[in-house]
């Protein structure tokens, strides 16, 4: 081996294992901690585990619910505070079945309904290397939730409506790169947390209210990923979804909102090999026909009114970035004509693109990305209206008018 | 490195020369230390501003610190100073806390850190002229009601707590009557006896 090559191994155990680690670790395989700490950035443990320039996994994030506040928990090897007394056994029972040690059950908030996929080799990679990130003695802060969501024994009519415990199984009659790309979709990547209309806590009521993917709190759509018709995968080359997931920018698009977070933390880091097997799956689950045409509701002397004043503003505002026909720049400024992601049903995501602006995130494969101003206080509600109802029916695209209500009421969303 | 930073022209101007809106601020020649530093205080919530905090989330040190370096290298014209509306006793009564402090109340001179000419003081101070008033008062309330805080420990935290809402207003009324130089000239690192520590700031 040669010098460097030791010495970066080296350099590697000693990032890995921070004098102070817990007595009881085994010097564990330095492959296994790789792979646990891949698999963790996989799951992206590190955004819900970490406050805002908290300690790395120490917990505290404050995770707002429509029914309260959760605190994300500590997750670093403190035997006090963190879960350094837990065992790779009482580890898995957590990550599959959602229980505590005491056998209590977990809020759904930490989401072990799609961690229940995760096998127990890779559960216990990491476990493995949770052992060894620096310990950090930091009490949990209790939730503070209202009744009567504050009673643990509720997750039960929720993990009855909801939860299939089950690790992931392969389907034979598909390749290894589609049921990889399974796996890490439906397990680790747990993307249907947002992806789906089931909300975390709720479950019977409360749910139906988030229907469609609505984040609660957040106010962004998360498309449903198995229609063509929201998310148009389907029509997307394998080498734009990977774009897509780990750049955050692609020729067909860009991601925004909580799905920027997603790439920032965690889908970056995927390989190669994961990144692809990702994309093979996405595209074969938003296979079925191309997208629908939705019909306008406008009558049609209303709608050519509304969207003549549209384009006047589109022209002015943003065709410099998006172009005068909706092609974009990409990767810099994304395309706007055949963008699925503005045409859904909910035009929730492209009024508050045009409120908020935005900035893709800054990754390995994007570090200096392009942004969008923010208009939210150059345009009237009629204005932001009109020039959104212009670019969900211009060139093609085929969504539905947004009124100057629907635009009034996003003003006050939160942003961060 | 313009058109990445398109996203913050309508409310800090193209060149980051600031707006017409008084409690947007100017960029352009500030200390890129000083700059860099407020990036990171949106992003990661420590300073509050929503729309900022939201697109600042997910962009990583390196970058934020070549926005700083663009913002701090151009050299926009200054707007002139806007006339004084304030009596001449407010004006002079800012002057006196800027240039000498009130040692009765422990509060030391603006230009004790900001430097003599208060064009600020390299990496992490910054200069007191070409602000607004509106801004420099929204600026000292942010510090005493929490919404802005910089580096441990936070010097102006202490100093924005020991000025009196009057101390405040006569503060803001002087420099904003004051010209601002077309250049700034930033006080070498380390060069000024600072009467109190400042995390933005370290020697
Ligand atoms: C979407 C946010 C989210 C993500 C992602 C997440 N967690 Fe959690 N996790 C939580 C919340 C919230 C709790 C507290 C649940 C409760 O109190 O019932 C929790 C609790 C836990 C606990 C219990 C610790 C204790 O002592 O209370 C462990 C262990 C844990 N998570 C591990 C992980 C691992 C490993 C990953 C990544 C593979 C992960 N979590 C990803 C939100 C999350
Ligand atoms: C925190 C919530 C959240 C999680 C978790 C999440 N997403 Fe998203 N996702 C969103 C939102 C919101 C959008 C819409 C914004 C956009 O298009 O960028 C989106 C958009 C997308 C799109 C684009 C659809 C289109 O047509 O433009 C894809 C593909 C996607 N997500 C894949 C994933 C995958 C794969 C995962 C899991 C690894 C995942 N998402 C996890 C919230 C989430
Ligand atoms: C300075 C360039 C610029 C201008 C001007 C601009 N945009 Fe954008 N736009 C962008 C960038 C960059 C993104 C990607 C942002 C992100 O991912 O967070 C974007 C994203 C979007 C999106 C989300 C689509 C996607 O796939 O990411 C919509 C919708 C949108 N812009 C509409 C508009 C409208 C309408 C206007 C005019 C009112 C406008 N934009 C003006 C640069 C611009
Ligand atoms: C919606 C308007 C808006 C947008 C867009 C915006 N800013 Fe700001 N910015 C402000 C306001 C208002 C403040 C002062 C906030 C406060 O009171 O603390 C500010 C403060 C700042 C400061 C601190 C200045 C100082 O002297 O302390 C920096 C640096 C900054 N912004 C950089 C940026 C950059 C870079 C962008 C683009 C990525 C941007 N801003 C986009 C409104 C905006
Ligand atoms: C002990 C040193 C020190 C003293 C004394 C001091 N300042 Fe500061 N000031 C700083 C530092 C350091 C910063 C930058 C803080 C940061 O990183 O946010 C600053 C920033 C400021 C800002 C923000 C400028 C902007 O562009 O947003 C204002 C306004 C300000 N000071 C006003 C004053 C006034 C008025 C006084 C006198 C009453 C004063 N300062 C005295 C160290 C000092």
């Amino acid at each position: 081996m040669s010098r460097t090559l030791t010495g970066l191994l080296v350099g590697l155990m000693l990032a890995l294992s921070p004098i102070g680690a817990s007595a009881q670790q085994k010097a564990a395989d330095p492959a296994v901690l790789a792979k646990g700490e891949y698999l963790a950035r996989a799951g992206d443990c590190i955004a819900c585990h970490t406050a805002r320039e908290g300690k790395t996994f120490a917990g505290g994030l404050p995770m707002k619910t429509p029914f309260g506040t959760l605190y994300t928990s500590n997750i670093t090897p403190d035997p006090q505070t963190g879960i350094g007394t837990w065992t790779s056994d009482q580890f898995y029972q957590m990550m599959h079945n959602g229980r505590f040690p005491d056998g209590g059950l977990v809020y759904p908030a930490m989401p072990f309904a799609s961690y229940t996929k995760v096998t127990r080799e890779d559960s216990d990679a990491i476990y493995a290397y949770l052992r060894t990130v620096p310990p950090v003695r930091q009490l949990n802060k209790p939730h503070d939730l209202t009744f009567p969501f504050n009673n643990r024994s509720l997750i039960l009519g929720w993990r009855t409506l909801f939860f299939r415990e089950g690790e992931f199984k392969p389907d034979p009659t598909k390749s290894a790169e589609w049921n990889r790309g399974n796996y890490l979709v439906e397990g680790l990547g747990h993307c249907g947390m947002c992806h789906t209309p089931i909300n975390a806590l709720g479950g019977s009521k409360q749910s139906q209210a988030f229907e469609g993917g609505l984040i609660p709190m957040q106010n962004w759509y998360a498309p449903s990923l198995t229609s063509n018709k929201e998310t148009g995968l389907g029509d997307w080359t394998i080498e734009e979804i990977v774009d897509y997931l780990r750049k955050g920018v692609s020729a067909k698009g860009a991601v925004y909102g909580p799905m920027a977070e997603v790439v920032y933390n965690s889908l970056q880091f995927l390989n190669d090999d994961d990144a692809r097997a990702m994309a093979v799956y996405l595209k074969g689950l938003a296979q079925g026909g191309p997208p629908e045409k939705a019909s306008t509701s406008l009558p049609s002397a209303e709608s050519s009114l509304l969207l003549s004043f549209g384009k006047s503003i589109y022209d002015r505002d943003c065709a410099s970035c998006h172009g005068a026909t909706g092609q974009g720049m990409p990767p810099d400024y994304p395309p706007l004509a055949g963008n699925q992601s503005i045409q859904m049903v909910s035009a929730v995501n492209p009024i508050r693109m045009v409120l908020n602006g935005g900035y893709p995130p800054g990754t390995s494969g994007n570090p200096m990305p392009h942004g969008m101003p923010p208009f939210a206080q150059k345009l009237s509600d009629d204005e932001v209206a009109a020039v959104v109802t212009y670019i969900r029916t211009a060139w093609g695209n085929r969504g539905e008018p947004v009124s100057a209500r629907q635009a009034n009421e996003l003003r006050a969303a939160t942003l961060n | 490195m313009a058109a990445r930073v398109l996203a913050c022209a309508p409310c800090h101007g193209a060149e980051g020369e600031g707006t017409s809106d008084a409690y947007f601020p100017r960029l352009a020649g500030k200390p890129a230390g000083y700059l860099y530093n407020q990036l990171i205080a949106f992003r990661d919530g420590r300073r509050k501003y929503p729309p900022m905090n939201y697109l600042l989330e997910f962009q990583t040190d390196d970058y934020l610190k070549k926005i700083a370096e663009y913002f701090a290298s151009l050299r926009p014209a200054f707007p002139p100073p806007v006339p004084p509306v304030d009596s001449k006793e407010i004006l002079a009564r800012g002057e006196t806390i800027v240039k000498n402090g009130d040692p009765q109340h422990g509060i030391p001179p603006c230009s004790a850190c900001h430097g003599p000419t208060l064009g600020g003081m390299e990496p992490g101070i910054p200069g007191l002229l070409g602000l607004r008033a509106a801004y420099i008062s929204g600026q000292l309330g942010g510090w005493r009601y929490g919404t802005r805080t910089a580096f441990a420990p936070d010097c102006m935290q202490i100093v924005a707590s020991l000025l009196t809402e009057d101390d405040v207003k006569a503060v803001a009324a002087y420099l904003s009557s004051r010209p601002a130089p077309a250049d700034p000239s930033f006080a070498p690192r380390g060069s000024l006896p600072m009467p109190l520590e400042c995390g933005s700031e370290p020697h």
